[in-house]
């Protein structure tokens, strides 16, 4: 198990170190963040639509977006030069590969979603901190389970054609279910509501992270070949 | 008999029953006191929804045993269950909003099974773009394999998440812990039709099943 756990940071520490070396992916997404910010301040009426209504909408469908563009490139850089190859037959097994894959898209995705976060109470000025801890917590659990699926499916798609195209088509149906759930938690927690409330959402974010971490530790396997 | 004259036997006899079912569904079932004969395409609907969720279920166990013993007639069974299933899905779909028109005023609504087969539909549509986007076979059946799985274990979820959400679809009346509240014909002519409509997907999977093979000897 230590060495299980100790080969998977190995395998995030290099996909980060290649991350902030090049900063391409982690560039183009924050500016992705920031634009989809944009367009959504100027997709609605102001006068019509209050911006608390609108905002946990906004902060979901930018994260959404945000985590795919994060997942299509975990395996797109281990093409060039037969890098997974090489990665395979490195002597580590196939969980602590999935595993460090795993931890390095979620540090992505989180630098993402705190960046977005930043840039989201600057553009619409709705009091985040107040419930900072709370959602942040939210956050983490509605991302988790998801961002397991989507690394499963990156490294399934990303031999195929159109793989940025098939990744969305193959992983939106598993975003509805965390996202429904992080949605009512964030309305709850703008509107001022105490966590105990929401407690049955909170508890099937839980179960829907222990099932996909697991079935996606479990198939990964299947998916990588040399 | 080849296998894909069987399937084709099968599936003659499905539609022919199909026909009598339609007649007596039309002519010698009661008209619902409130919906009117709108209520007739629940016999098309609920039958329908059945074959197509029975198809992901096989789907998703096809797949496993693939994973596990590797044998290539699981991942065909799986390839044909899945498009058979879209078919399914496809009539479900489509009625559906028909009958949803005259009864809620509305084509569309974000109810739990609603969501749920809009959703069973995406999957399916997922898993045949991988399959036509993987051009190695043993690759392609384990990618499509761990797809097929994860569908399976997401459905429930999403149906929980929405059924959380709202839920406007009329509640169950012949699968429930007490009897059924429809009358007893309209319980039978529902039964005959779920029968009927697994004979056709039986056979419609049968011969799907018998061309993938004709196709992987060429």
């Amino acid at each position: 198990m230590r060495d299980l756990l100790r080969h998977a940071w190995r395998v995030t520490r290099k996909d980060l170190r290649l991350e902030f070396r090049s900063r391409t992916a982690l560039t183009s997404a924050l500016v992705f963040t920031a634009l989809v910010l944009v367009v959504f301040e100027h997709g609605r009426d102001p006068t019509a639509v209050p911006t608390l209504n609108l905002a946990p909408s906004i902060l979901w469908v930018t994260f959404s977006f945000a985590s795919m563009l994060a997942l299509n490139r975990a395996f797109q850089a281990e093409l060039e030069n037969h890098a997974l190859d090489g990665l395979l037959l490195a002597p580590i097994s196939r969980t602590s590969l999935f595993w460090g894959k795993l931890g390095a898209n979620l540090v992505f995705v989180a630098l993402v979603q705190v960046t977005g976060m930043l840039l989201f109470m600057l553009f619409f000025n709705v009091p985040v901190w107040r419930v900072w801890a709370p959602l942040a917590a939210v956050t983490a659990l509605a991302t988790v389970g998801f961002i397991a699926v989507g690394t499963l499916f990156s490294a399934m798609v990303v031999r195929t054609r159109f793989a940025e195209l098939m990744l969305p088509v193959l992983l939106l149906p598993f975003l509805l279910p965390p996202l429904i759930a992080a949605v009512q938690v964030t309305v709850q927690l703008f509107a001022g509501r105490p966590l105990s409330e929401v407690a049955g959402w909170l508890r099937l974010l839980a179960a829907y992270d222990i099932c996909f971490v697991t079935l996606a530790t479990l198939l990964f396997p299947f998916t990588v070949t040399e | 008999m080849t296998l894909v004259q069987r399937g084709r036997w099968l599936t003659g006899i499905g539609l022919l029953l199909l026909g009598g079912v339609y007649l007596r569904a039309l002519a010698f079932t009661p008209v619902e006191l409130h919906q009117g004969p709108a209520q007739k395409i629940f016999y098309v609907h609920v039958p329908a929804a059945w074959s197509s969720m029975l198809a992901m279920g096989l789907v998703g166990l096809a797949s496993i045993l693939y994973l596990l013993v590797r044998d290539t007639r699981y991942d065909r069974f799986a390839a044909a269950s899945a498009e058979v299933g879209t078919v399914f899905a496809c009539v479900m779909l489509t009625t559906g909003p028909l009958w949803a028109k005259p009864i809620w005023g509305t084509w569309w609504t974000w109810d739990a099974r609603l969501t749920l087969t809009l959703m069973l539909f995406f999957i399916f549509i997922g898993y045949q773009l991988l399959r036509g986007a993987v051009t190695d076979p043993a690759v392609r059946a384990r990618s499509a394999a761990v797809v097929g799985i994860c569908g399976l274990v997401l459905l429930p979820f999403i149906h929980l998440s929405v059924y959380l959400f709202r839920t406007l679809h009329p509640q169950p009346i012949v699968l429930k812990p007490s009897a059924p509240s429809a009358p007893p014909e309209m319980v039978t002519t529902l039964l005959l039709s779920v029968g009927v409509f697994s004979l056709l997907y039986l056979g419609f999977v049968i011969q799907r099943y018998a061309l993938g093979g004709a196709a992987r000897d060429d």
